[in-house]
């Protein structure tokens, strides 16, 4: 099992000749991904790094197959890629992209209730199924095969986190970066759903930002339905309040979202919360020991 | 709002600049005129008072913050004379608001611009009335949200604790827009009739009009006035734009006012560096910002207190690492470095190489170093470190460098 993606998800990269999108193409294939093409418009018919361009990602969906994208196109268009491989009839949009306008992100999120599919990100790392299917711009050595699902908004702190649970000798089922955008498209308790439905995972590592309410909705989700372990950190416990120049943020939702509030309710709702980065993988260990 | 997180970045306008841009789009602003001399206060002042028949005039401070009035940043002019001795006064003040840098007991910020404004609840204030009006984008339910109260002029957190009641709020469908049903609804709720309430739903299709079409992240209109006419006009407004969108407003990104930033932060911005100034001894440097403010709490759990939140981003190159340096150790309070880098695309050795000869490129560092690499060679970057001969404590675990902070910071 493990979610999202694995060996047989049929990938192709959206913003595949350009150089993000061909650096880390050629890494996810490196990795043993089974990407089946890429989409440039434009340049469809033509072959990059030994594998089909298409102009559309219907043209990928109907003549590769292509069932999972990974988005590397910039900002300005972006959102746009989104939106066509959702029509197009990809199930699982992952992109990458960082800096996509907000109310561009508004208009996407309103137009994939239209269709059946997942986003993850954007602004985001990507997802990993260790050993079979790196979708992102993750270093894959740092993972490993195994049973721990890690849910994170950061990128490098992600990569920490599986780095800790690989020394204590545990393993990755599959790693999700949901992304530091406030409009993304899978919020942290629809990732923890996904891992506690997961056969293969047994524990679950939460990480968390300051700001938003998504950890304290997916705390909520863990006290009322949660069966495995989850440790939980929230980065910026010593981030001090920004200055902000209105008050109207303060109004909706804006109060519990310092790092205290959200480990305070993660606490109260049986989450195995760590204070200090460094402790998350110890923790996992103990955790599943208990 | 100041970047901590990978949340969105915003560029915050003046208010003179906010209603520039609601004007554009047809929402009734109090009218003025900004100066930033006394002799094009007083040129503005009568062109004010020509066009409104009325020596009254508003003076109002014009810096990237609210509660101006309680520091003195807005003042009444009865007269020419008056307008002369509050402009005097306020051009070049350090203005204290409980939202400038230390609040109250802060230093304040320098007034460089006001604005000379009409006294918008002329000519019959009784019959004025203030409310509270402003959009933003609700995460939670990922559309834009208007709030909106009949409590306009207050601080509408009290008023949202206080009377819940008297904060309404109206969820804008993202493909459809702002509706008319919708506009009338607010007016209604705000308790207004006959050309106030006509006037009241074109105000807030205006506003709306404005959020989006300006890619704004918040608009805040407070106090927005129903004059004796039945006229609705926004009286002050707060608006922040969306970063990520400014590559296609560009006369809007004309409008970005560095004077009102921190000099180092907009330095570090330069250098591709993503950089917060705060307050404590322990400073670092590292890539990404869930880790950046991962490693300032791990400063603190070892005993110190972050100096900086300070993002280097993907390529930690030693042009990059020399300029992080510098801009860390402006800051005299500094009495430990820890560098933490996780080496994913970018490799640990080309980092370690980085440091080594920025630090020799640096020559004076007085300050000791804690190096934690780890990801890709992060074992041959630490004996790069550790046999370069310099003074720098390297780790790869991120425990070891959290007990070297401690040490170091202990130590000194």
């Amino acid at each position: 099992m493990s979610v999202l993606v694995n060996k047989d998800s049929r990938i192709i990269v959206q913003g595949f000749t350009g150089k993000e999108g061909t650096f880390h193409a050629e890494q996810m294939i490196e990795y043993g991904t089974k990407v089946v093409g890429g989409v440039t418009p434009g340049k469809g018919g033509q072959k990059h790094l030994g594998l089909p361009v298409f102009n559309t990602v219907a043209d990928a969906v109907q003549q590769a197959g292509a069932d999972t994208s990974v988005i590397f196109v910039p900002p300005a268009f972006a959102a746009d890629a989104i939106m066509e491989a959702a029509e197009a009839g990809i199930k699982v949009i992952i992109c990458i992209t960082e800096g996509i306008p907000v109310q561009d992100m508004v208009k996407v999120k309103a137009y994939l209730n239209n269709f059946d599919t997942r986003l993850i990100g954007p602004n985001c790392p990507g997802v990993i199924t260790p050993d079979e299917a790196k979708c992102g711009i993750m270093p894959g050595f740092i993972h490993r095969k195994g049973t721990i699902g890690i849910v994170s908004r950061s990128g490098t702190l992600t990569y920490e986190a599986v780095d800790q649970v690989t020394k204590a000798g545990l393993g990755q089922s599959t790693c999700i970066g949901i992304g530091g955008d406030p409009i993304c498209g899978t919020t942290t308790r629809e990732a923890v759903e996904l891992l506690m439905n997961d056969p293969e995972t047994e524990g679950i590592i939460m990480i968390g930002e300051i700001g938003g309410g998504m950890e304290a909705e997916a705390a909520y989700y863990i006290r009322d339905h949660g069966t495995k372990p989850v440790v939980g950190f929230i980065a910026g416990q010593t981030a001090p309040k920004g200055r902000k120049m209105g008050h109207a943020g303060a109004i909706i939702g804006g109060k519990d979202d310092t790092a205290a509030a959200k480990m305070k309710i993660m606490e109260a709702c049986g989450l195995h919360v760590v204070k200090s980065p460094a402790d998350i993988g110890e923790t996992m260990l103990a955790a599943l020991k208990r | 709002m100041r970047r901590f997180t990978n949340h969105t970045k915003t560029m915050n306008l003046h208010e003179y600049q906010g209603k520039e841009l609601l004007k554009s789009y047809g929402v009734a602003i109090q009218e003025g005129i900004v100066a930033d001399s006394m002799e094009e206060a007083v040129d503005a002042y009568r062109q004010i008072s020509e066009k409104t028949g009325s020596p009254f005039a508003i003076v109002k401070a014009q810096i990237h913050a609210g509660g101006r009035g309680k520091g003195g940043g807005v003042k009444f002019a009865k007269n020419l004379d008056s307008l002369k001795e509050h402009a005097g006064n306020i051009l070049g003040m350090m203005l204290k608001t409980p939202q400038t840098p230390g609040g109250m007991n802060g230093p304040g910020k320098l007034v460089r611009k006001v604005l000379i404004a009409e006294d918008a609840y002329l000519p019959n204030p009784d019959a004025c009335k203030e409310y509270y009006i402003s959009i933003l984008t609700d995460r939670e339910k990922k559309c834009n949200v208007i709030i909106y109260s009949t409590e306009g002029g207050m601080d509408i957190e009290t008023v949202a604790e206080e009377t819940p009641h008297l904060v309404h709020k109206e969820h804008v469908d993202p493909t459809l827009g702002l509706q008319a049903f919708q506009t009338r609804k607010i007016a209604f709720n705000l308790g207004l009739e006959g050309a106030a309430f006509k006037e009241m739903t074109r105000f807030v299709t205006a506003l709306y009009k404005a959020f989006v079409g300006a890619d704004a992240t918040l608009f805040e209109i407070n106090p927005c006035l129903r004059d004796g006419n039945g006229r609705i006009i926004a009286v002050d407004c707060k608006v922040s734009l969306d970063d990520n969108a400014l590559y296609r407003h560009a006369e809007l990104e004309a409008m970005r006012d560095t004077g009102e930033e921190d000099p180092t932060e907009v330095e570090a911005k330069e250098f591709g560096l993503n950089y917060v100034n705060l307050d404590g001894n322990g400073g670092c440097m590292v890539n990404g910002a869930g880790l950046a403010m991962a490693t300032m709490d791990i400063i603190k759990l070892s005993g110190g207190e972050p100096a900086n939140f300070l993002d280097v981003g993907g390529t930690a190159d030693a042009a990059r690492v020399e300029q992080a340096f510098r801009i860390i150790l402006k800051d005299p309070r500094v009495k430990a470095i820890l560098i933490n880098i996780f080496g994913g695309i970018v490799r640990c050795d080309r980092v370690a190489q980085g440091v080594v000869d920025a630090y020799r490129n640096m020559g004076n560092i007085n300050v000791p170093i804690i190096v934690r690499l780890q990801g890709t060679n992060a074992d041959l970057a630490k004996e790069i470190i550790d046999q370069s001969g310099l003074a720098v404590h390297s780790a790869i675990l991120l425990k070891e460098a959290a007990d070297l902070v401690k040490k170091v910071l202990a130590d000194n």
